[in-house]
This record gives C-alpha cells, sequence and structure tokens, in this order.
C-alpha cells in the first residue's frame, strides 16, 4: 500500500509537454487493485473493529502513458503482466482504484451526459476471444444493430439496417450473412464481426486486445490486414495488446512493455527492437522465436513471473534479472527519460550510471 | 547429430490413414502420410488448426479411440509394426519407449494425486517394485527438467505449481522411460515466451543427451525453425512439403508453405500489409476435389481440381505434393 503512494509522489513527469498537444487518451498515476469479498471470520473482525489480512492484488501499478491521436499504441508483456486491466480501465469497462484516465482532456470519472456518450462510443474494444464475445443466441444482424438501438435512438430501423450491411461491408464479411448465427462463422470471421460492432458506433479510438491470438497463422495475417486497412480508412487510433512482439513491431508506432503492472520501457518501435534498454525487454525480444533463426540453443531466463499478490521488493524484475545489482532488490527505480520519446524504468540508466 | 544417412530410422510411418466416423461417413483427418525419424534428430511437424498434425501423433502413439480410427499404413517402430501388436503390448512399449508430451498438462495430470504419486505409478506400471528407489527416481527425474527443491515437488499437487512447472512435471514423467522416440504436441503453445524459452531449452538438452528421435507438433513456424532439423507441413490431413529446415523455411516449393512464411510479420515492412493466405482452411467433411489447397492457392489450375497431385521429391531430399511448385532460383 506504501510503495504505491511513494511511486505517485516522486513520478516525474514522463510525458513532456509537446507530446501531449493531441493525446486522445492520457493515463495518470493509473493503478487497478482486486481484492476477494471479506469471509464470515474476516467480516466479523472488521465488525469488531479490526483489520483483517485480506490478499491485495495490485494488477496495475502507478501507470503513466498518454496515446496520441491516430497513432498505434502497441502494450505487450507476458500472462499476468495487468495489460488487458490496463485496457479494460481505458475503455471505462473497469474502474480504476487509483489515478485517473482523460479522454480528450476530460476526467472520464466526471464525465455526464454528452460527453460522456462521446468517451462511451468514441472508445471501444475488439476482444481476444471471438468465440466468448458474440452472443450465440443473435444473429450477427442483431449483434451489430444493438449499440446502434442503444446509442442511436434517432436512427430509424432502415437506417440501422444499412449501416449494419455497410459494417459487414466494411470488415469484409457478405451482407447475405447477416441473418447467420455466431457459431456458422470460422474463427477469423467472428474477430470481424467483433471489429463490426466496436466499429458501428464510430469510434475514434480501438482498443484491441490481443485480436489475433486466437486466430489460425494465415488467418492471423488476413486479420492484421483489416486493421491496418481499417486504420489508413477511418484514422483510428489503436491501443495494440499482445504477447506477440511480432505482431506488435508490425502494427504499432510505439511500444509500451509491461511487467508485473508497471510499465518498465516505452519507446518508438524501431528503437525499442534496435536497441531494447530494459533487461526485461531484451529478454523478450531475445526469446521471440523466428523463422530467420535455426538450431538455436535456446538459453532460458531464469525463474518465472512473481505473483502480483506478492511482488518483490525494489525492482519488480530484479529476481530474474542478469544484470541486477545489490540496489534493485532495495530501490524501486522510477521511470525515467533516456532519449525523447523513450523512457525506461531500470537502476542501469540512473543519471550517474549513464555511461553506456 | 547422428548422420542420418548411415543410421535406421527409429520410427518409419508409411500410408497412414486415420478417419473419424460421423452419420454422413467417415472422413480422413490424416490421409495417407509417410513419415520417418531417425535416432537424435527433431522432426517439426506444422500445421494450422484441422490440419491433422495432433491426429497424426496421436494415430502413431495408437491413442485413436472411436468415432476415429485407424484405417490403413503401418507404424514401424524400431522395424516392428506397432499397429499389428495388441493393446497390452502397446501399452508396455508407450510411456516407456514411446512417449507424448500433450498441450495442457493441466490435462494431462492427475488433479487428486501428488506429482510423486503419479509418477511412481508410471514406473510401478513398468516394473519398479521398489518404492524408495522409484521415488529417488522420480526426485532425479524432476531435478533433470529444471524444477528447484524436487524433494518437496513430489508432495504438491498439480494445481499448486504454475503452467511451466506442470509441463516441466508432464516432461519428467515422459523421460522416467528413457524414450527413443518423444512427441510433443504443442507443449510449449499454453505458456508465455520465456517459459517456452525455458521448456524448449529443457527438451533440447534432455533430447540431444538421450539421442531419442522427437517429432514436435507445432503451428508456430519460429519454434520449428530453431528447434527442428527437418520439417513436415500439413494441410487438410496431407504432408504438402518436407525436407531439410533450411530448404523448406528458405526455398518453399508449396504454396501453402510460401503462403504460411508470409503469414508471419517478422521480415515484412512495418505497417505494410502482410501478404495473406485468402481464405480459410476446409472442414474434414468438405474437403475439395483434386489437391485440398486448391480453393486457396493463387497458381491453382484446371488439373489442381480434378487430380490430387503425386509426390515429387528433388536433388535436396524434399518431397512436396504439387501440380505448380514456387519456381527456386537459387535451390539450396
Amino acid at each position: 500500500m506504501t510503495d504505491s503512494s511513494l511511486i505517485a509522489a516522486d513520478q516525474p513527469a514522463t510525458e513532456n509537454a509537446p507530446e501531449n498537444a493531441d493525446a486522445i487518451l492520457e493515463m495518470r498515476n493509473l493503478s487497478r487493485v482486486f481484492t476477494r469479498q471479506p469471509v464470515l471470520a474476516e467480516t466479523l473482525l472488521k465488525l469488531a473493529g479490526r483489520t483483517p489480512d485480506i490478499p491485495v492484488l495490485r494488477a496495475v501499478r502507478s501507470v503513466n502513458l498518454s496515446v496520441q491521436r491516430g497513432e498505434v499504441l502497441g502494450l505487450a508483456g507476458e500472462s499476468g503482466c495487468g495489460k488487458s486491466t490496463l485496457g479494460r480501465m481505458m475503455t471505462g469497462i473497469l474502474p480504476a482504484s487509483e489515478g485517473t484516465v482523460a479522454f480528450e482532456g476530460g476526467n472520464v470519472a466526471t464525465l455526464r451526459g454528452a460527453a460522456l456518450k462521446d468517451f462511451t462510443l468514441g472508445v471501444q474494444m475488439v476482444f481476444q476471444d471471438p468465440y466468448s464475445s458474440l452472443n450465440p443466441r443473435q444473429r450477427v444482424a442483431a449483434i451489430l444493430a444493438e449499440p446502434l438501438k442503444v446509442h442511436r435512438p434517432d436512427l430509424s430501423r432502415a437506417e440501422i439496417n444499412a449501416r449494419v450491411d455497410a459494417a459487414l461491408e466494411e470488415v469484409g464479411l457478405d451482407v447475405s450473412y447477416r441473418d447467420r448465427f455466431p457459431h456458422q462463422f470460422s474463427g477469423g470471421q467472428r474477430q470481424r464481426i467483433g471489429i463490426a460492432r466496436a466499429l458501428i458506433v464510430e469510434p475514434q479510438f480501438l482498443v484491441c486486445d490481443e485480436p489475433i491470438a486466437a486466430l489460425d497463422v494465415s488467418i492471423q495475417a488476413q486479420v492484421i490486414n483489416l486493421f491496418l486497412e481499417l486504420r489508413r480508412k477511418r484514422n483510428l487510433t489503436y491501443l495494440f495488446i499482445s504477447h506477440d512482439l511480432s505482431v506488435v513491431r508490425h502494427m504499432a508506432d510505439r511500444v509500451a512493455i509491461m511487467y508485473l503492472g508497471e510499465i518498465v520501457e516505452l519507446a518508438p518501435t524501431a528503437e525499442l527492437f534496435a536497441d531494447p534498454k530494459h533487461p526485461y525487454t531484451r529478454t523478450l525480444l531475445e526469446q521471440i522465436p523466428s523463422v530467420r533463426n535455426r538450431k538455436r540453443s535456446f538459453s532460458a531466463v531464469k525463474g518465472e513471473l512473481p505473483s502480483p499478490l506478492n511482488p518483490p521488493s525494489g525492482c519488480p524484475f530484479h529476481p530474474r534479472c542478469p544484470a541486477a545489482m545489490p540496489q534493485c532488490s532495495v530501490d524501486a527505480p522510477q521511470l525515467q527519460q533516456i532519449a525523447p520519446g523513450r523512457t525506461v524504468s531500470c537502476h542501469l540508466y540512473d543519471k550517474d550510471k549513464t555511461s553506456t | 547429430m547422428t548422420d542420418q544417412t548411415k543410421a535406421s530410422p527409429v520410427l518409419d510411418v508409411r500410408g497412414l490413414q486415420t478417419v473419424f466416423h460421423d452419420t454422413q461417413g467417415a472422413w480422413p483427418a490424416v490421409d495417407g502420410i509417410d513419415l520417418t525419424l531417425y535416432p537424435g534428430e527433431v522432426l517439426g511437424l506444422v500445421g494450422e488448426s484441422g490440419s491433422g498434425k495432433s491426429v497424426a501423433g496421436f494415430s502413431v502413439m495408437g491413442l485413436i479411440d472411436p468415432p476415429g480410427e485407424i484405417t490403413a499404413g503401418e507404424v514401424l517402430f524400431r522395424g516392428e509394426d506397432l499397429r499389428k501388436k495388441s493393446e497390452e503390448e502397446l501399452r508396455r512399449i508407450r510411456g516407456i519407449a514411446l512417449a507424448m508430451i500433450f498441450q495442457n498438462p493441466l490435462s494431462t495430470l492427475n488433479p487428486v494425486l501428488r506429482i510423486g504419486e503419479q509418477m511412481t505409478e508410471v514406473l510401478s506400471e513398468h516394473g519398479h517394485d521398489d518404492p524408495a528407489a522409484a521415488a529417488s527416481l522420480a526426485v532425479e527425474s524432476l531435478r533433470k527438467v529444471g524444477i528447484p527443491a524436487p524433494e518437496q515437488r513430489i508432495h504438491q499437487y498439480p494445481h499448486e505449481l504454475s503452467g511451466g512447472m506442470r509441463q516441466r512435471v508432464a516432461i519428467a514423467i515422459t523421460l522416467l522411460g528413457d524414450p527413443a522416440v518423444i512427441i510433443a504436441d504443442e507443449p510449449t503453445t499454453a505458456l508465455d515466451v520465456t517459459i517456452q524459452g525455458q521448456i524448449i531449452a529443457e527438451l533440447q538438452k534432455l533430447q540431444v543427451e538421450s539421442g531419442a528421435g522427437m517429432i514436435w507438433i507445432t503451428h508456430d513456424l519460429g519454434v520449428v525453425a530453431e528447434l527442428a532439423d527437418r520439417i513436415a507441413v500439413m494441410y487438410a490431413g496431407n504432408i504438402v512439403e518436407m525436407g531439410p529446415t533450411d530448404a523448406v523455411l528458405d526455398h518453399p516449393r508449396h504454396p501453402y508453405t510460401l503462403g504460411l512464411l508470409a503469414s508471419v510479420p517478422g521480415d515484412a515492412d512495418p505497417g505494410a500489409p502482410l501478404r495473406q493466405v485468402p481464405g480459410n482452411a476446409p472442414p474434414l467433411s468438405q474437403r475439395p476435389l483434386g489437391c485440398p489447397f486448391n480453393p486457396r492457392c493463387s497458381s491453382a489450375t484446371d488439373i489442381c481440381r480434378r487430380e490430387m497431385p503425386a509426390r515429387e521429391t528433388d536433388a535436396f531430399g524434399r518431397s512436396y505434393l504439387c501440380h505448380h511448385p514456387v519456381s527456386q532460383k537459387a535451390d539450396p
């Protein structure tokens, strides 16, 4: 608990002002904790005025990040690092525990009326699993029409129908599919329906949470191409969450790497892949299997992702880090700017050690 | 690596066909494949979902249950046809000489047995009667796959371990028998890249030490590129291309292999459209006439829609099933 307030207080302004000039979404000290419901004994303790020791999972810890209008921001990390939780907070599906999300300058927690509607429609989400994110009992036309029926009461039935057909065409599905059920489609086609549903309310910003992870390789390329084409045609902004760094490299303009709830490195894509700074980023890049490498002897990174219920002291990566120093187990490093547009959270780049 | 030209194959699969029955008929999931595996070799079996790669692995193990049925072919393990063996004889070979590692270790480990009990059960099944000796073998095997504090782990249940640790336990169980052939069915697909790297490193080390032949089944071309000596690409129940890793990946002859390689963002210009294979793989019951890839193939002609191509083999030990193979200016 105390370390979060420390981080929050000492957090340097990592994004400088000119960069924020056209931020579509901005997160400040954003955190999310999950706890379980207290069991009976703990409730009784509470009633007796004592504080029961209920474990707290800190999924996202004091994230500062801004998404520029028109960019594709890649968010990468291993399972459990908090990338999906962060994405969900950005869309407003999940409220933040601490900190703020600002959409076009307005804190979304305080938005009301038309401004709130602009946010809820302006930021849409594409989910990972095209099997569980579509209602199996609704026909495609009904799935696509529902957001319009809720948010656009001014549209007539004919107008809604026309928009449904246009959305199907836009994502490369035949209009005749409108009366089918989700189970009649392949995985790639379902993901297209998920994308059409997100696009039908004309958002400016799409949060894509591992949108191709469930698809076969040849289908992944089709959906990646669709995302690229839609971005060009509609001038969309994406947050592209993926554990697959080769996909992030292809899609993103900037990449943020998350580890145990924190962003440990943020850089323009080409720079990140050419010259990764954080030891965790280097580790990740080394571990991506590539068709260009042949008969490699795999060298393993030590250890596993620590439990977010019981994170290590100091830098969260220090137990696995090949470059760990004594300081790393004591002090948590702060995100610091090391070059224009590049920030990293690692003691290797502390001011007195910047010789490299 | 063993000199493959001299050694005789430890596994030789000929014309293997496995069908699945339903009310409409019998549909071949594996449609007459030939595979050879030499001692000390890693063969990457690559394909997308529904291509039949896992069914091929299960068929070699003799683990096909109704409605599936192995209808044709031979599975020669050290020269003996496993299809002619009784279930009792197969049981004795499986798990000791012929082992399989599955994709999801949570579904292969028994949730109500401690790790140690699951391991000693395998050993007693194969004739180790002394419980103390079996327990120390189990600990030794866990240590070999890089599990820290194995003496304590054997008293734990599978749910107490992380995904990577569970897969290590599954591998440790596989290795209790010192297998000559290991069939690994997407063993790292459910794991994060750093854990995947660890598991591959362990398996690679163990396989090199023991000289076992390994078939690594996966959809991930990157993994096989880095692991395999040879690659077999499956599509719709057929091995459409097979050969040395460099030849297959650098100079593919089958349009499907080429399409798969182009679908991976690796070398493409960031932000540029990827070359995609149009359409979807056909379901089992709707395989097209002729070459199964013809509806998605840009070089398909009439003959592709009529006739299944015959297998061609070139001078580089590579074989492919295609009427119009991708022309290669610079062969390997």
